[in-house]
């Protein structure tokens, strides 16, 4: 029982860990707000739904095209919505998350909703861990999320578009100075951000069916693990993403089900209160209370 | 940003000037003629009796909307009033939905008539957010919008779990208002004492400190003021607007419940304020005015409603950035004029 709880807690804390990456990446790294991320997530379940099911592209190919133009249509928000309103933070949110919300509400209006909208799983196989039956799916999570970790991590400090990302966060100004296209790599930026949603989706959302709603818990869930976290930090990321997720798992198993939100709401106002910037936020410590 | 369009030789620019009728009506305040008296008068009695003949000629399924667009004209002034102190805030349900509960309690377990729990749950409401808030005000920006964001989504959790004040089921059978007009008017006459009061509030040098505060904060301390106390008494005037709101709709739905806590009573109000332009109180009352009636005039559309009311949002958003109220003034009181540039 405690190792059944122990296992999925560390799973399901993954799978938060995936979601919460694009959404820091954009959002706590290069600082541009993207509240449309939960809509492009499910965008992009649909749009390898339709590459496999209505065109009958092989896997790969579906799921490549499906990261590629998430990626191009967070590129395109960027450019025609959020740039007009660049530095308006409330005005950023609000076209953002307005945009989302078109997105998602289009697909239900579409009749994009039932039991057929599934993605094929990646692995065909079982492995016991511990005594515990896991499947192919969650352990390709496993994997997945120890990836892009590790990638977003190395590219955030040793490539030049990596180290934009945070300049252009830390002091927009000063990184116009040093050369950096401010608007040009929050461009990437969002587009990168996408390009992970698009991945977690390719690798989540085989465990139920790609449901409209999801989208918006998508969002929820990946604000929460960024600022628990720490806006900017990756590390952060990775601990709030596992106390958040075990959080959750123990108390649906030793509680009950509607105190799940109740305990991982409060852990976020815990932390809020006590360290407002995150258990490992490094930017702007200064600017978080007075 | 400045770095655009630099390849485009620049020959002429816009100019902007104040009119004159303006500038002699506002700045020396001496007015020496009708036609200035009614530049000062028409912009603010207009709007109140635009409101009257319509919530007295309308069908009444748009003095319904009517109202409850009054309700969310108060929750956006709610919210600008935070946002101009330097508090933004995202769970204006927060305000709303301590007020309605507090009204509903008063009413079905007490058994109080409106006209006493609405002021109660107005003063009662703004001191519990108040209290709840307190810890948290020294957070700024960001992190205490995010502790405000999730404050209410709790509350409603933790009355799903402990089952209090009827759980899921909510409150039913509460007291109406005696009479219909008498509801269109409580609201409006609230909406016009929230928004006249809070503008001279905001006017006043009391209302300078609490902009500096939005400003610089540490700026303001340095003056020796107490940023505290002044961020509490905002709070709790921001607070006292938006649980009248919610002890209203509790006596208007006759029904309180879970639903108080919605993210819709948060997001409604910073829609509004975006659309309608934020730091003036009557930008926000302007937008939800312009918000909840398109929102009800897209009903006939069914599933399509949300996607077009979204797409609305982020058109008027990206394309009058400023807001429609800044927007209007500008033209009221500026005129303007092409100029040759580099002469």
């Amino acid at each position: 029982m405690l190792q059944g709880t122990l296992i999925y807690g560390f799973i399901n804390s993954v799978m938060l860990l995936l979601v919460a990456l694009g959404f820091n990446l954009t959002f706590g790294i290069s600082g541009v707000a993207n509240f449309a991320f939960g809509a492009l997530y499910i965008t992009a379940g649909f749009l390898a739904w339709i590459g496999l099911n209505t065109l009958g592209l092989p896997y790969w190919l579906a799921g490549c095209a499906a990261v590629l133009i998430t990626a191009v249509l967070a590129g395109l928000l960027y450019r025609f919505v959020v740039l007009r309103v660049r530095g308006l933070v409330v005005s950023e949110v609000i076209a953002t998350f307005g945009v989302g919300l078109a997105i998602l509400e289009l697909f239900r209006f579409l009749g994009f909703i039932g039991f057929e909208y599934t993605l094929p799983e990646m692995l065909d196989l079982e492995v016991s861990l511990g005594g515990v039956i896991v499947d192919g799916q969650r352990l390709t999570i496993l994997l997945v999320g120890a990836g892009l970790t590790l990638f977003l991590w190395l590219f955030t400090r040793h490539t030049r578009t990596g180290r934009a990302f945070r300049a252009i966060a830390q002091d927009e100004h000063t990184a116009l100075t040093l050369g950096i296209n401010t608007e040009r790599v929050a461009t990437v930026s969002v587009a990168f951000g996408a390009a992970y949603a698009a991945v977690a989706a390719l690798v989540i959302l085989p465990l139920g069916t790609i449901a409209v709603n999801e989208g918006y818990h998508v969002l929820v869930n990946a604000l929460a693990v960024c600022i628990v976290g720490g806006l900017g930090s990756t590390l952060g990321v990775i601990v709030a993403s596992f106390m958040i997720g075990f959080a959750q798992t123990f108390t649906a198993t030793y509680l009950d089900t509607s105190w799940m939100m109740v305990v991982s709401l409060l852990a976020i106002l815990v932390i809020l209160l006590v360290r407002p910037s995150g258990l490992f936020g490094s930017q702007k410590q200064l600017e978080e209370r007075i | 940003m400045a770095a655009q369009d630099t390849s485009k030789q620049v020959t002429r620019r816009r100019e902007r000037l104040d009119r004159g009728i303006k500038v002699r009506s506002e700045d020396i305040y001496a007015l020496n003629s009708w036609r200035e008296a009614l530049y000062l008068l028409a912009p603010r009695a207009l709007p109140v009796v635009a409101l009257v003949l319509l919530q007295l000629l309308a069908p009444e399924y748009w003095q319904r909307v009517l109202i409850s667009t009054t309700v969310f004209a108060l929750l956006a002034i709610s919210w600008d009033l935070a946002a101009s102190s330097g508090m933004v805030c995202l769970g204006q349900a927060l305000f709303f939905g301590v007020g309605a509960y507090l009204a509903g309690i008063m009413n079905h377990y007490l058994g109080l008539p409106p006209g006493l729990t609405l002021p109660l749950a107005t003063l009662g409401g703004g001191v519990i957010c108040t209290v709840l808030l307190l810890p948290v005000l020294r957070l700024r920006g960001i992190y205490f919008a995010m502790f405000t964001l999730i404050l209410p989504l709790m509350i409603e959790r933790i009355i799903e779990a402990t089952k209090v004040f009827g759980g899921t089921e909510g409150l039913s059978g509460l007291t109406p208002f005696a009479h219909p007009l008498w509801e269109s008017f409580l609201t409006m006459a609230a909406l016009w004492v929230a928004l006249f009061g809070l503008r001279r509030i905001m006017a006043s040098d009391y209302g300078l400190v609490l902009k500096g505060i939005n400003d610089n904060d540490r700026a303001v301390m340095s003056a020796a003021l107490n940023i505290y106390r002044y961020k509490a008494q905002a709070l709790f005037l921001a607070a006292a607007t938006g649980a009248f709101a919610g002890a209203f709709m509790t006596h208007s739905y006759r029904f309180v419940g879970m639903p108080v806590f919605a993210l819709d009573y948060s997001i409604l109000p910073i829609a509004s304020a975006a659309v309608g332009g934020l730091g003036t109180l009557a930008g926000p009352a302007l937008g939800a005015f312009i918000l909840v009636p398109l929102s009800e005039m897209l009903r006939g559309l069914g599933g399509l409603r949300i996607v077009i009311y979204a797409v609305l949002l982020v058109v008027f958003t990206v394309g009058l950035p400023e807001g429609v109220f800044h927007y209007l003034r500008r033209k009221y009181t500026q005129f303007e004029r092409w100029t040759e540039v580099g002469k």
